[in-house]
């Protein structure tokens, strides 16, 4: 489907809810393509392909509210979808927070390119992406003798989408990924570790194509010889693709919904000092390319750049139209974009230096935090660390603690961010951390 | 009958009733619901068996040695209700065929969402690409099969309007307040799923299912002086209608309250090695996270799991059974063929102690010589079957639950669970606890909350020292992910003790 194609079907399935009932309506379209191919005993184990299209629409009716989706997109469908949609609707009960945006908080076009879109696409030959599969398979085939299985996968898709609401919003977004994973398993003894390693990017030309089978084997061997220690209380360096696991309850604690439900450890504590003070950090949705860069969000509201913390002070809440409404407070978009930290001086190899007796996390193995309190705890694996050096590869042992404790019990925060998500996290060092093990 | 009242959750499905525009896949079965047989779901995908043989023929066409064809119409809906209203709904439908073509172990896939034999044919040249040589295939008879019927019901969610659904969710709201005076919000919700799949494969097999799903619960928050907890009660079966009461509304209004009241007095235990009693039912997720997914033949074929060199070994004490079953009545993991057209399955993975069988897809059991055991399971239209789990658990041991309490000096005793792990190759499984007790001297004393255990499989399995009589499949809302595609599971445990594992806590 065209842009416009999208826009004129967005338009018609708007009209028809106002046509039928509803008093406001807001629908997107979108439309995606993806193709992946796993190769393992240099052989293609799994070639897949997929175009989708799909509908979502958010009806308000009467003052009562639903939101649907469909992938049948067929014109004679939609209409009697949305019919019976917003029959369904006035079943519910009045909801008088709900309504569409104020039209003036909406994003009004003229902002700059975030060029989120690889133009070439469609022009990569698909025998080139299946020649990259088997080039990182071939970095660990016949490298260890340990090696029980390789698999490497290269994986690409395009996302387009259009929005149309019934105050005035308009507005689409495109945007392409690319990305290259390895994945081996050793052997000793019984244990069979494995490790894994990806790329990922917005432009194909920025993929990184080498070294990720060479990572994912390092990453398995390392493993071979996992300990459990003695429970004890120590310091902890999470390595930067790791932080998101530990960052992301108190990232949910922040969000309208939680607050508004008493779901979060961090009601009613704008403008307090929750944190360490080591700890700053930047809702930034205008990066060039960044992963979550975005000029509106799911609503069409303009984003901002937002200091969500700032040397542990709390400074925004993540606040859509319909929990601003039930908080009285101003909306700020339902989301993170691009999270950027204010980096230390360390990357992750100085930050195991500057520790004497610690456990460096390398991966997380289940776990929960509660998000009412947050109490967590996680299993973790990962590396003894004694006297800045690495001397024991560690796994089944478990973290336990709070996060408000955890998160002001930083010891500093590294330089090394993670470039493959729209979390931009570091490496980051905590100090007093409970472990769990013998 | 009413017209336009009970459309709601039906929009665009296969039950509208008495709608004046019928969406084309609808004429062939006008109001009337898909009925069980391969002609009603030919017509209600708008197929015929010579379109089907026509993309199999396209999708073996160049030298695949299997393909097959799966076909689904999905329609969800859901209501919730949020500070005393229930004030809002949201539905999804989806719609459309995955073609399959494997090559020995090798698999090409590609899906449409438009069932035109055009669209068809495109995805089977795109799946077929994964052999590379020129074959004719020839055409085999069509085969239907019938499949079994597992879950039974009286009345189809496609038939029921919005509006009888509203009551229930208002009333556990009304329920849960009324219990206990701390309760400050509830959040509740009624999702139902219906699901019809057509499935046809290049040995002929022609067969159907039609598959319900129903989740039914609530969030409990409450507050005590500046302390919030919460916590949630929610089952789930392949039921209809009828399953909806007044005593379920009770059962799960007091179980969300009792489970977030017991948070309010809960601490951490000591950080550890101890010896875990765990519950009966929801402690099966023991098995999932510890045995089940290490038992998966795909993992076993390519030789990563810590249980590859196992089959036919002592791996648990002679009194324990350990089963992965499709066949459960109305249960959540019930399923009436797997997604790859087999028959559903009571397979033993451990029997008398010794490991018994794998999980196993089509490509799994091929590679091992063995029968399929109706495991391969796919999320969607969208995604490849893989070995999955259906209900997993362990069959009633010799010993009492108050005897295996009795045994533990200093321990845990866990049987309130939210989510679990585990590392195949590794062995390493988690699960974390919501709830528990700490066992002091035999004795269930005080309660303790949000810690993750950590455990190696095949020793915690080996480590199984006593197992009840007691034993129940769990009624939660599990759901198990893998390769990125969930699929509806449920599992179920006597209470069993097991020597130890890594407990979450505090030191010192």
């Amino acid at each position: 489907m065209t842009k416009e194609e999208k826009y004129s079907l967005a338009k018609w399935a708007m009209n028809h809810a106002l046509e039928n009932g509803a008093q406001q309506a807001s629908v997107s379209i979108s439309n995606s393509q993806s193709s992946s191919v796993e190769v393992r005993d240099e052989k293609i184990d799994k070639l897949e392909q997929a175009t989708q299209s799909g509908l979502y629409i958010r009806l308000f009716v009467d003052g009562k509210y639903s939101a649907h989706s469909t992938n049948r997109i067929k014109k004679e469908g939609l209409a009697r979808f949305i019919e019976e949609a917003i029959e369904g609707t006035k079943y519910l009960t009045e909801d008088e927070f709900r309504t569409l945006p104020a039209p003036e908080l909406y994003y009004k076009g003229g902002g700059k390119s975030l060029k989120t879109l690889d133009s070439e696409f469609s022009k990569i030959d698909p025998q080139e992406k299946i020649n990259l599969a088997f080039a990182i398979e071939k970095e660990v085939l016949g490298k260890d003798e340990r090696i029980i299985s390789v698999s490497a996968s290269y994986y690409d898709g395009l996302n387009e989408r259009v929005m149309v609401t019934s105050n005035g919003f308009e507005g689409d977004t495109s945007s392409s990924y690319y990305g290259l994973n390895a994945s081996v398993s050793v052997k000793s003894g019984d244990a069979r570790p494995e490790s894994y390693w990806g790329e990922s990017a917005i432009f194909f030309d920025k993929l990184k194509k080498e070294e990720i089978g060479k990572i994912a084997l390092k990453r398995a061997t390392d493993k071979i010889g996992q300990e459990k220690l003695e429970s004890d209380k120590m310091s902890m360096v999470v390595e930067n693709r790791q932080v998101g696991r530990i960052f992301g309850p108190l990232i949910s604690a922040l969000n309208g919904s939680a607050i508004q439900q008493k779901n979060s450890f961090l009601i009613d504590k704008l403008g307090e000092k929750v944190i360490s003070d080591k700890l700053t950090l930047i809702d930034d949705p205008f990066i060039v390319s960044g992963r979550g860069s975005r000029l509106f969000d799911g609503e069409g509201l303009a984003t901002k750049e937002r200091k969500i913390f700032d040397k542990g002070v709390l400074k925004t809440y993540f606040i859509d139209t319909y929990y601003g409404k039930k908080l009285k407070m101003d909306p700020t978009g339902g989301g993170t974009t691009n999270l950027v930290f204010k980096t230390g001086t360390k990357n992750i190899e100085g930050l195991v230096t500057s520790v004497k007796k610690g456990i460096l996390v390398t991966g997380f193995n289940g776990g929960n935090s509660n998000g009412s309190t947050g109490d967590f705890s996680y299993g973790v694996e990962g590396f003894l660390i004694e006297n800045g050096k690495l001397t024991q590869p560690v796994s089944e042992m478990n973290i336990t603690g709070n996060m408000k404790d955890l998160w002001s019990n930083i010891g500093e925060i590294g330089n090394d961010v993670n470039k493959n998500s729209s979390w931009l996290t570091p490496s980051v060092l905590f100090e007093d951390v409970d472990f769990s093990g013998i | 009958m009413q017209v336009n009242r009970r459309s709601f959750i039906k929009a665009g499905s296969v039950a509208a009733v008495g709608s004046i525009i019928l969406p084309p896949f609808m004429q062939s079965c006008q109001y009337i619901q898909i009925s069980e047989s391969v002609k009603s779901y030919l017509d209600h995908f708008e197929v015929s068996t010579e379109m089907l043989q026509k993309v199999i023929a396209t999708a073996m066409s160049k030298g695949g040695d299997y393909a097959d064809l799966f076909f689904e119409h999905k329609t969800s809906n859901s209501i919730g209700l949020e500070d005393g209203k229930v004030n809002r709904a949201y539905s999804n439908i989806d719609f459309g065929v995955g073609i399959r073509v494997l090559k020995g172990d090798q698999t090409g896939f590609a899906y449409s969402e438009n069932i035109t034999l055009n669209d068809m044919l495109n995805a089977a040249k795109m799946a077929a690409n994964i052999a590379n040589s020129n074959a004719e295939f020839n055409v085999g008879a069509v085969n239907e099969k019938v499949p079994a019927s597992y879950y039974n019901i009286t009345k189809k969610w496609s038939d029921v309007s919005v509006k009888d659904k509203v009551p229930f969710v208002q009333q556990i709201n009304d329920k849960i307040f009324a219990l206990d005076e701390k309760v400050i919000k509830v959040n509740a919700f009624l999702n139902d799923d219906t699901s019809y799949v057509l499935f046809y494969n290049s040995e002929g097999r022609l067969t159907y299912d039609y598959r319900p799903m129903i989740i039914f619960g609530a969030v409990c928050v409450m507050q005590n002086s500046d302390q919030i907890e919460n916590a949630y009660s929610a089952h789930s079966f392949r039921k209809g209608f009828e399953w909806l009461n007044e005593d379920l509304v009770d059962e799960l209004a007091k179980e969300a309250v009792d489970k977030t009241n017991i948070l309010f007095e809960a601490t951490k235990p000591k950080a550890g090695e101890m010896p875990v009693v765990m519950g009966a039912g929801g402690s099966g997720i023991l098995l999932h996270e510890a045995i089940g997914h290490t038992f998966e033949a795909d993992f076993n074929r390519k030789g990563t799991s810590i249980f590859s060199d196992k089959m036919g070994k002592k791996v648990a004490e002679s009194f324990i059974n350990i089963v992965d079953d499709g066949t459960l009545p109305n249960d959540r993991g019930a399923i009436n063929i797997d997604d790859e057209g087999n028959d559903a399955q009571k397979t033993y993975l451990v029997k008398d102690g010794v490991l018994n069988s794998y999980i196993h897809d089509r490509i799994s059991s091929k590679f091992y010589n063995v029968d399929p055991t109706g495991n391969g399971r796919r999320e969607s239209f969208r995604n490849i079957p893989l070995p999955r789990m259906r209900s997993t658990y362990m069959e009633a041991g010799p010993h009492s639950k108050s005897d295996i309490i009795a045994n533990v000096d200093y321990g845990v005793y866990v049987d309130n669970f939210s989510n679990g792990q585990v590392q195949i190759g590794a062995g390493d499984f988690t699960f974390f606890v919501k709830s528990g007790y700490l066992i002091e001297k035999g004795k269930l004393t005080q309660p303790i909350k949000d810690i993750n255990i950590i455990g190696n499989g095949p020793q915690a399995l080996a480590d199984i020292s006593m197992a009840a009589s007691d034993f129940k499949i769990d009624k939660g809302t599990w759901s198990c992910g893998k390769d990125g595609q969930t699929v509806p599971v449920s599992l179920g445990l006597p209470t069993v003790l097991i020597k130890k594992l890594t407990v979450g806590g505090t030191n010192g």
